[in-house]
């Protein structure tokens, strides 16, 4: 087994080309190594001006995803040697305006994540002095699962419909609106329905299903999807045949 | 200071090509062109399109089943002659393949049933397993029900 690895970049250096280019190094290839140590070989004694997002190194944070050998990736939670004798291709997150080299331009998510207001929305707030709301465990179920998000976009890279059609709210927002929808203390959900039951919300979604397949914690954006579908023509029915009732 | 025009020199100065359409902090980013194509990039795009196209051999079936009752209609021999038609040979080729499609597109969207849905009994969740289960009986319990109706009565 060889003791290196070729790494194939994808650079974008917009000073320096008009399009992006691919660039291979030369990397030790270590069975305790991640993609991401890689990476950090690469910038720390082949080339400082490799550009790219890590924090943590792991797989809380959510800043290192990347597309490697096309699958999008936390690149701190996946071994070089688990990926075969090279070359591996890394690439930015698909989807996405590209920045420099594998840096992308997120704040078309983070607009989209505050749209959907995922945090808890009260009707009426308790003072202080009458305590925590409390939950049961079959409460904290209810929404868990959704909860584990960790923005990392690894779904938005994987949605074929979000790079088609932009204006998709896209997998993790609605996901985490679901997250919040669920909770047992939140009162806000008629709020977030005028959000994500517009066609740029739920009905954008066909359902491909990739955006579970790569999230790294389980988070299932997709069954979140399908099944407020399912709770927004309930209501939307509801509307139809009770008008005078409530939402 | 470093002035903005200096700053288009620096990648020349380290040896770099120069790209002359860049504006020193005018951020110029790339956006990839999606192509055409996508669906054949990967395994699963192409299974999500060829689910979402076999979903006109639903539509044909339905069609077919639609036209069959108004031909009966238009009397027995009209309906001899569209049964005879019906087992020719082309005929019987295309509602093989249309069968085929069928069968795909109904054994991946009844896989999908589970992801939609989220049924509780009682204060318990019905595991996705069983919702699976539920659906594929409903599903042999109809077919056995149209087969008695046509063979074994």
């Amino acid at each position: 087994m060889s003791d290196s690895i070729t790494l194939q970049i994808q650079r974008y250096r917009p000073e320096e080309e008009e399009e992006p280019v691919w660039q291979s190094f030369e990397v030790p290839r270590r069975d305790e190594w991640m993609v991401l140590d890689g990476l950090n070989y690469i910038k720390d004694n082949l080339d400082g001006s490799l550009s790219y997002r890590w924090a943590c190194r792991m797989g809380v944070c959510g800043s290192c995803g990347m597309v490697v050998n096309g699958e999008p990736v936390l690149t701190c939670a996946t071994y070089l040697a688990g990926l075969g004798t090279g070359p591996l291709r890394v690439e930015p997150l698909e989807g996405f305006p590209v920045i420099r080299d594998l840096v992308v331009d997120i704040q078309d998510f983070i607009d989209k994540l505050v749209s959907v207001k995922p945090w808890i929305i009260r009707d009426e707030e308790r003072p202080l002095s009458e305590g925590e709301y409390l939950q049961t465990p079959e409460e904290l179920a209810e929404y868990k699962q959704h909860s584990m998000c960790i923005n990392c976009m690894l779904c938005y890279s994987a949605c074929p419909i979000y790079a088609l059609e932009p204006d998709f709210i896209g997998p993790a927002a609605i996901a985490l609106a679901q997250r919040y929808n669920l909770d047992s203390r939140d009162h806000g959900a008629a709020q977030r329905m005028d959000v994500l039951s517009q066609h740029e919300g739920i009905w954008c979604c066909t359902f491909v299903g990739e955006c579970s397949v790569v999230c790294p914690k389980n988070v299932d954006p997709a069954g979140a999807i399908q099944r407020y579908k399912l709770k927004a023509t309930a209501e939307w029915l509801k509307s139809l045949l009770m008008p005078w009732s409530k939402r | 200071m470093t002035r903005p025009e200096d700053l288009n020199r620096l990648p020349r100065a380290v040896g770099a090509a120069v790209n002359p359409s860049y504006k020193p902090y005018h951020p110029k980013w790339h956006r990839k062109r999606y192509p055409v194509f996508w669906w054949l990039g990967k395994f699963a795009y192409g299974k999500f399109i060829t689910r979402e196209l076999t979903s006109l051999a639903v539509g044909y079936a339905a069609v077919l089943l639609m036209l069959e009752i108004w031909v009966l209609s238009r009397g027995q021999e009209a309906y001899t002659r569209f049964q005879e038609l019906l087992v020719s040979p082309p005929v019987l080729i295309v509602h093989g393949l249309v069968l085929l499609f069928l069968l795909f597109h109904s054994v991946t969207w009844l896989n999908l049933a589970p992801k939609a849905l989220a049924l509780r009994l009682g204060r318990k969740r019905i595991p996705d397993a069983a919702v699976l289960v539920g659906h594929y009986a409903a599903w042999l319990f109809a077919t056995a029900l149209v087969v008695w109706y046509l063979v074994g009565r």
